[in-house]
């Protein structure tokens, strides 16, 4: 089959599409970093979302020897760069961090519904919330090990 | 032995993971019957709300007119869930009334059973009453919705639904007092169907597509088979839904139908739909239902609200 001209356009148009899709993608990304209140938003939510760390029964005992101010600072870098903020979390993958905790999916899920309140409360929109909570959920095959 | 060539040999293996999960599903159960002897085992609560969708029509879990590849209740894989569900459905002419239970077993298995009364209040059709009992099982078999969004590849589930209908009701002065009489070759039937869901959580969006093989008219409330047709065809039922936000769910959905008898040019189901769940114990969806003409008897196209309660334990 000859390459058409309509399809050589289509193609053509294609291409240019991929080329300018990734800085469109930065920017997105970027846009959900402000969505969610820049870094200071991100730093209330965080603040938010610790005391609804240890007052949840499912998972406060997970936590009873973690120094939450290292991980609300660690919480804070991650959502951060999940959301494509200026940020870079060092460290170990997620999987070595849990690992031996032996996390289960209730407990993961828990931790999720209180960001999801934490978020709520801290009144960043839905579509936003969704978006962190989609970075965070494929880590569900790292973390629970139970 | 002869050697099974590799395409039945990866199924083979499928099949294997897919029995070693239900044996899974028994003895976490029979285990945590056993280990709490003293006490029994209380349901876990652990799925995101939403995440197990609410009571279809036929007592499945999933839309409103569609069963999700989704497991019924908030029961993560370690333990399990269910719901009582009573919902009315009421056109111009007709009401159906539905209400069943459901359970979810290690988010893998669904077994449900519901109740439906479908009743007719305009001349000659207001004595109508139509009864069904449907038995619903569904297994999850690969993908989850939720957990693999960086993958395009749906939660699939399989199920079944066992279906029979009761006697005909209000019809005695046509004579008529069965399905069989008003064209429908059995009183009982069975539906099978492959279930692909799919959370879009970054875009706040639930696709569903299911792919039902069915002989039921009006989903068996008038038998299965007819004078026109009487084998399986497939029928595709799509939904898609907003996840508006983390209690509120708007969506829309369609069923297809098969059209099986002479006195029922049967039409395909659609509806639109918000899904309210304020807790995990609780949750109210109200919809718009189109169901089309029911039966040549009356000819007017049927629509009307439809309100859905499901009590999760």
């Amino acid at each position: 089959m000859s390459h058409s001209s309509p399809l050589r356009h289509l193609l053509a148009f294609a291409c240019a599409l991929m080329l300018t899709s990734s800085p469109l993608q930065a920017q997105q990304e970027s846009s959900h970093f402000a969505q969610l209140g820049s870094m200071e938003g991100i730093e209330k939510i965080v603040a938010e979302l610790i005391p609804l760390i240890e007052a949840d029964q499912r998972i406060a005992a997970q936590f009873k020897d973690t120094n939450m101010e290292l991980l609300a600072r660690q919480l804070v870098t991650q959502f951060c760069q999940l959301s494509g903020g200026p940020c870079e979390r060092k460290g170990d993958d997620m999987r070595s961090v849990h690992k031996g905790m032996k996390i289960t999916n209730l407990q993961f899920n828990a931790l999720a519904e209180d960001l999801q309140i934490a978020m709520e409360k801290q009144n960043i929109p839905s579509s936003a919330q969704n978006k962190l909570l989609a970075k965070l959920a494929v880590m569900q095959r790292e973390i629970v090990s139970q | 032995m002869p050697a099974l060539p590799l395409p039945y040999l990866s199924t083979f293996a499928k099949a294997n993971h897919l029995l070693r999960s239900v044996a899974i599903c028994i003895t976490t159960l029979s285990t945590m019957q056993f280990a709490h002897a003293s006490e029994f085992p209380m349901p876990d609560m652990g799925k995101l709300t939403a995440t197990g969708g609410v009571s279809q029509v036929e007592g499945a879990g999933g839309g409103g007119l569609t069963p999700w590849a989704l497991i019924t209740g908030y029961g993560t894989r370690d333990s399990y869930g269910g719901n009582l569900h009573l919902s009315h459905l009421a056109t111009q002419d007709y009401a159906l009334r539905n209400y069943g239970l459901a359970l979810g077993i290690a988010d893998r298995l669904e077994i449900s059973f519901a109740k439906q009364e479908f009743t007719g209040s305009k001349v000659p059709l207001n004595q109508l009453n139509l009864k069904q009992d449907i038995l619903g099982v569904k297994l999850k078999i690969a993908g989850d919705a939720l957990y693999e969004q960086d993958s395009w590849l749906p939660q699939l589930a399989i199920g079944a639904q066992w279906k029979r209908a009761g006697s005909v009701g209000g019809l005695s002065a046509l004579g008529v007092s069965n399905v069989k009489q008003l064209g429908a070759k059995s009183e009982s039937g069975t539906d099978y169907y492959l279930s692909a869901t799919k959370i879009f959580l970054a875009q706040s969006l639930l696709l569903n597509g299911t792919l039902r093989a069915t002989k039921a008219n009006q989903m068996g409330l008038l038998g299965f088979g007819g004078d026109k047709k009487n084998h399986y065809q497939a029928q595709l039922e799509v939904s898609a839904a907003y996840l508006l936000n983390r209690k509120t769910v708007i969506g829309a959905e369609y069923r297809m139908k098969p059209r099986n008898l002479s006195v029922d040019n049967e039409k395909a189901y659609y509806d639109v739909f918000v899904a309210w769940l304020p807790s995990k114990h609780f949750s109210l969806t109200a919809a718009y239902v189109v169901l089309g003409d029911i039966t040549i008897f009356n000819p007017q196209r049927q629509h009307g609200p439809y309100v859905s309660m499901q009590i999760g334990f």
